[in-house]
């Protein structure tokens, strides 16, 4: 308690050198709660984005189907499992067929995945429903950021051309029956979508499909015969380990930004052990210990950071909640990485963040005081006293 | 111990490692203080005046002999029962007064009790006593940068007084004081040595301090030469 009180009439006699370093400290503090909001925030977009519209939960892929090898789709189609048709006639799955095609947007060329999908799925949030009802020509939907690349709209015709089954080239021209929003770009971008029955029709494979997503457990998630199952955990991996390398980027970033507020910290200590050589070694004629002096120096600077805290929590709070209102935009091109990301990420604060970046600043906070504050235990008191520790 | 001896010092030696040899502070010291006396360790600079002080304040230790002070052997004494025996019996005056510099006049007297962990209601009684004896009650908010030279030893001299020590110590008191305030200054201490009947030690060269003390110890290269009782 002495050593609390002792420390915190210090800090505040000594002003501005204290508000300095406690601002420093808050805008590192606030800076790691806001970094980690935002990748924990696209972390959270991200996963519910591609489990709502690409992934359900879970997938049966057709067991030769490898999504990042194009040659693969040729031999990766099989009949819809006999299993499945009862939670297909429930709309609880969503089987799609899928092979290479190119479309020829205004004359241009332009190689796309041709998708066929059923158009009374509620697995996933592909608006299939557009695709429904009697069309003369073959409806299909695409995502905004394909049509604006390929400069079409609504009620346009588009030339798709395709090969068959049997390897023989083949086309006809889609119309387009919808346009859909989305962050995920596996859905949107170089992806057109048709009914299921239009696809396996022009391909001759009927009642094929190369992946099936579903909504809810089914049998098991077991694989069945020609199909294997892909759980969540496989389905996001690729994504998941992005995100870890993302944040220890981040880490580093923050690491840096803490480590020079520590550094303040480090040398204001220093200097404090140095300036106050005589208040030191008259706390000691008084009767500390100089384990109680080392305490209270040390306590002194750790005061910065829950002093930091403060400060952080009456300028950062209003700033990191109106972040989370209003989000952070992304810049322009963003959507051709092909992450799933939104206009805007929303950060997301858990307890257990800012739990963590309290601890984390606090007990660093500590150590880098403790350590020069170790010097006082080798002073000479009387040299102290008069002011004479080099 | 002899009777109502305070201090008791037996062939006390101090030197100190200088370039690989020893330089000689203090040799051969044989000396007793009783209770109450208001005594002074007269010579010139380096004649051993504020290493034998530190030593009887129990912040240096004897290299040979030693020093019994309040029935404590500061040969033998740790670290912890230093502390406790400066906290408790022992109060210092400085010549710079070593005030600190972002408490109050009220907060830099009560930091001795703060740590003899006395209750708030305690300290304040006490701090508003010690501050009435060297007339210093109307500055008990001011900051050390806002008293003169004088108002901060008095405030030194309060705060090494609040906890009424069995003993003060105090190092050229009156160095950085003009002639005025330095006679305020003794007269307050012979004041408070008479009624609190505290032992009062001085290390001093100034003539100012001699004429108040009953018993003067001059040291010489680290020697007593004289040891003189004044009858006043």
């Amino acid at each position: 308690m002495l050593a609390i009180k002792l420390a915190i009439k210090n800090l505040l006699g000594a002003g501005l050198r204290t508000f300095l370093n406690v601002f420093i400290l808050s805008v590192a503090f606030v800076v790691i709660i806001m970094q980690n909001g935002f990748i924990q925030g696209w972390n959270k977009q991200a996963r519910t984005d591609v489990i709502d519209w690409q992934y359900g939960e879970g997938q049966y892929w057709q067991e030769d189907y490898d999504p990042y090898d194009p040659f693969t789709l040729k031999d990766a189609h099989a009949p819809i499992p006999a299993e499945l048709e009862q939670p297909r006639s429930e709309g609880q799955i969503a089987p799609v067929l899928v092979t290479q095609a190119t479309v020829y947007p205004e004359g241009r060329l332009k190689t796309v995945l041709l998708k066929g999908i059923d158009p009374s799925q509620k697995t996933l949030e592909i608006p299939t429903k557009k695709l429904e009802g009697a069309h003369e020509l073959v409806p299909a939907i695409l995502g905004s950021r394909m049509a604006m690349n390929i400069k079409v709209d609504v009620g346009d015709l588009l030339l798709v051309r395709w090969r068959d089954a049997n390897g023989m080239f083949d086309a006809r021209e889609v119309v387009i029956a919808g346009l859909f929003s989305t962050d995920v770009p596996a859905i949107d971008l170089n992806q057109v979508w048709i009914p299921l029955n239009d696809l396996q029709h022009m391909m001759d494979m009927g009642n094929e499909a190369t992946y099936i997503s579903v909504e809810t457990e089914l049998l098991g998630n077991k694989d069945l015969p020609g199909w294997k199952f892909q759980d969540l955990d496989a389905l996001l991996y690729d994504m998941d380990q992005m995100i870890k390398s993302k944040s220890a980027g981040n880490a580093i970033m923050y690491l840096i930004l803490l480590a020079l507020a520590l550094l303040a910290i480090f040398d204001t200590q220093v200097l404090s052990i140095f300036r106050r050589q005589k208040e030191i070694g008259t706390f000691i004629a008084m009767g500390m210990t100089r384990r109680q002096v080392i305490g209270v120096f040390t306590v002194e600077g750790t005061m910065h950071a829950i002093l930091a805290l403060i400060v952080g929590a009456i300028w950062g709070a209003p700033l990191l909640m109106k972040l989370k209102k209003t989000g952070l935009p992304m810049p322009e091109g963003y959507d051709q990485m092909g992450l799933p990301l939104s206009d805007s990420i929303i950060p997301a604060y858990s307890l257990g963040l800012i739990l963590f970046s309290v601890v984390v600043v606090t007990i660093t906070t500590a150590i880098v005081s403790y350590m020069p504050a170790r010097k006082i235990a080798k002073m000479n008191p009387n040299d102290a006293i008069r002011g004479k520790v080099q | 111990m002899h009777n109502n001896s305070i201090i008791q010092i037996e062939k006390l030696v101090k030197w100190f490692p200088v370039g690989g040899q020893h330089f000689t502070a203090l040799e051969d010291i044989n000396l007793q203080l009783k209770d109450g006396e208001f005594t002074g360790l007269v010579g010139p600079s380096g004649s051993g005046k504020t290493t034998m002080l530190n030593i009887i304040g129990s912040l240096d230790n004897p290299s040979e002999g030693d020093a019994n002070v309040i029935g404590t052997s500061i040969k033998t004494i740790g670290p912890k029962r230093a502390s406790e025996l400066r906290k408790k019996h022992i109060g210092f005056i400085f010549q710079t007064y070593n005030l600190m510099p972002v408490y109050t006049v009220f907060e830099n007297v009560e930091f001795p009790l703060l740590l003899l962990k006395m209750t708030a209601s305690e300290r304040k009684k006490a701090v508003m006593e010690a501050l009435d004896w060297v007339g210093l009650t109307p500055k008990v908010k001011s900051k050390p940068n806002q008293l003169s030279g004088g108002e901060s030893q008095r405030v030194a001299i309060a705060r090494a007084m609040v906890k009424k020590p069995d003993m003060v110590l105090a190092d050229e008191p009156t160095a950085n004081l003009d002639a005025e305030n330095s006679h305020h200054i003794l007269k307050t201490m012979v004041q408070l040595n008479k009624d609190l009947n505290t032992t009062f030690l001085f290390a001093t060269h100034d003539d100012k301090v001699i004429k108040y003390l009953r018993r003067i110890i001059r040291l010489e290269d680290g020697k007593v030469v004289s040891d003189n009782i004044i009858k006043k």
